[in-house]
């Protein structure tokens, strides 16, 4: 529980399962500005990590320092309001809802159950909306019931959702499964214009994407780090070859 | 003015449909009907009541509560005390052997009025009591499931529970609730019999405007972001929780706002039915309210009006022929509904109505323009005549 200059300074953490230790030991730390892209094979504990920064899953042992506050005794809502946002790996958008209301509802005033029913759509509100539709490029699908957006705007409309909340750290779970090859490529664009300001961890497959946004590359493996570095070093070291070959 | 036309009117359509139903509960049902049948719509009516509170707990909330008749009964129970109280001066109770205290009580060996009713002398207490007493009694439910996360077939389950407790409870304690009978006997209110007919037109016309007032503060809450996070909970609970709202308090204020406007119907129930009973606060009024939303369309206020007083009129004159079958019939159109159309009425007038409407007013458009073209060609032959 040290007192660190990093955004996210992640140390000892251990969450188990009966028994099985999904997360073991970790010490992960992220600066301020940076892109980190977490890599590793199936069950790795990828997931995991990020479920216990935002508090879906509770830490066995170990602390989570953000801004140099203790995570890991807040509540989930908590944690957003210290500034934690996180996309899941399977879009989760409001399908009922228009695009425009997505990011309406995500907007982060009227939290509470009053705030929200005096909650009103003020210019800035309206702005803002517009300002962060045209950043994740559905500028033109304000009004669109957000169940017919295709599968990668969905997971653009989710990315948006997080940025309007303007989080200092925004965690994303395979932001680019299921786009095209032109999606993935504004995506990245997207990414790399992000993390201005804020810190941003990734989890990734795709490598050539990994190697078009990562500032620096860690390597999951059973709970552990088994590597970390520029994606260069990462893809060269012998162990990381090992894990995703040897087996 | 904008704020009341786009957010309590719902806009144009919004507003042709308030006008519409307050039309044919305040004008045509009153004209049409004598008083007996009347009487029994202000009585459907006010299980209009629990099914409003439907649409906006479980249409847009998600969360299916099969025990709306706990609070139905509690604000019906609340407004009986008050009545059945007045009703058991000394004077009229002179023949008891503890005159003053209401006869249930004298024939099960009270002698004396139990604590809990004695604040039921007050009317203004009554009235705080029937909109606080449910709401405070589903705040308790709520914060106990929903902070522990209960949800889903759990929460409806634990509802149903709850109203069978209940019901077992009234029923077991002949001597403070009157038992299975329920309360009966109700006279007057302040002195003002509510059994005469002025009593029943005025309590009608209490009634609807109560649901009328009711269907706005529905509207209010739907329109506002309040509405949108119920739905976008209804869908992607965690996404709102991981959006930094606190859903548990979300949940709990919408079950709790369904419980005081379904006590709001159970207490105008027992002013125009003149009684109270356990077979109104059970699983069976429960699941029959369940019903009603369902049939109407569990995402229309307005709709779930007329499917409450559409399935309670068929009640009605099903049992009055054939009173064994009404069950199945009962059963057999929840599942059609399920099935065949899960928006209920309101789904059925959006997709078919309108279009129907609109296919009227087109042929009068037509006709009308036929009419123009053909007064057109009058004149010209008149002109070129002359």
């Amino acid at each position: 529980m040290s007192i660190t200059d990093f955004t996210l300074a992640i140390e000892d953490l251990t969450v188990s399962f009966d028994g099985f230790k999904a997360v073991d030991s970790l010490n992960l730390y992220v600066d301020k500005d940076e892109l980190r892209v977490v890599i590793g094979p199936n069950g790795a504990g990828k997931t995991t990590v990020l479920d216990l920064i935002c508090g879906k899953t509770k830490a066995t042992q170990g602390s989570i320092m953000f801004k140099n506050k203790e995570l890991t005794k807040l509540s989930e809502h908590e944690i957003v309001h210290q500034g934690v946002g996180r996309k899941f790996q399977t879009p989760s958008i409001y399908e009922n809802l228009s695009v425009y209301e997505n990011l309406e509802v995500s907007y982060p005033k009227g939290h509470g159950v009053f705030g929200s029913l005096a909650f009103k759509r003020t210019a800035e509100v309206d702005k803002r909306v517009r300002e962060i539709a045209d950043e994740i490029f559905l500028a033109d699908f304000l009004d669109m019931e957000a169940a017919l957006l295709s599968h990668g705007q969905k997971q653009w409309l989710e990315i948006g959702m997080l940025l309007i909340q303007e989080p200092e750290l925004l965690m994303l779970d395979e932001p680019v499964a299921g786009m095209s090859v032109k999606e993935r490529e504004q995506t990245a664009e997207l990414l790399n214009k992000i993390c201005k300001g804020r810190s941003v961890l990734v989890i990734e497959h795709d490598m050539d994407f990994v190697a078009r946004i990562a500032h620096k590359v860690t390597v999951l493996h059973q709970g552990k780090i088994l590597a970390e570095g520029d994606m260069e070093t990462v893809q060269n070291d012998p162990k990381v070859i090992e894990v995703y070959l040897g087996h | 003015m904008n704020f009341v036309y786009e957010r309590l009117l719902g806009g144009k359509n919004g507003a042709i449909g308030i006008a519409i139903l307050a039309a044919l509960i305040f004008v045509i049902l009153p004209l049409g009907l004598d008083l007996f049948r009347l009487n029994l719509v202000g009585k459907y009516l006010t299980y209009a009541f629990a099914a409003v509170s439907l649409v906006l707990l479980w249409g847009y909330g998600g969360i299916l509560s099969l025990g709306q008749g706990v609070f139905f009964g509690l604000g019906g129970y609340c407004m009986a005390m008050f009545l059945k109280l007045e009703a058991s001066d000394p004077v009229s109770t002179k023949i008891q052997s503890t005159p003053g205290i209401p006869d249930f009580m004298d024939w099960n060996q009270l002698t004396a009025l139990p604590w809990f009713w004695e604040p039921f002398n007050s009317f203004t207490f009554t009235v705080i009591a029937v909109l606080l007493v449910p709401t405070i009694f589903a705040f308790i439910i709520g914060y106990s499931m929903f902070k522990r996360r209960v949800g889903g077939v759990y929460f409806a389950i634990i509802t149903q529970a709850i109203a069978l407790i209940l019901t077992v409870l009234i029923v077991g304690q002949q001597g403070y609730t009157g038992g299975i009978n329920g309360i009966t006997d109700l006279r007057t209110l302040h002195g003002w019999d509510i059994r005469e007919d002025s009593a029943k037109y005025i309590l009608y016309f209490v009634n609807a405007f109560l649901l009328i007032g009711v269907i706005f503060l529905g509207r209010f809450i739907l329109t506002s972001k309040f509405g949108r996070l119920l739905l976008a909970m209804r869908d992607k609970e965690d996404r709102v929780r991981f959006s930094g709202y606190d859903v548990s308090n979300f949940k709990i204020f919408i079950f709790c706002i369904s419980a005081l406007i379904s006590a709001i119907g159970g207490a105008m129930f027992t002013l125009q039915v003149g009684f109270m009973s356990p077979s109104f606060v059970g699983i069976v009024p429960s699941i029959e309210m369940v019903i009603f939303a369902a049939v109407g369309g569990r995402m229309s206020l307005i709709g779930v009006v007329y499917g409450t007083l559409i399935v309670n009129a068929g009640k009605t004159a099903f049992s009055e022929t054939f009173p064994e079958v009404w069950l199945f019939l009962m059963g057999g159109l929840f599942i059609a509904v399920v099935m065949f159309f899960p928006n209920g009425i309101a789904g059925l007038w959006d997709k078919h109505g309108k279009k129907l409407i609109g296919c009227i007013s087109r042929m009068q458009c037509v006709s009308a323009v036929k009419g123009m073209i053909e007064n057109k060609r009058a004149a010209k032959v008149g002109t070129v005549s002359e």
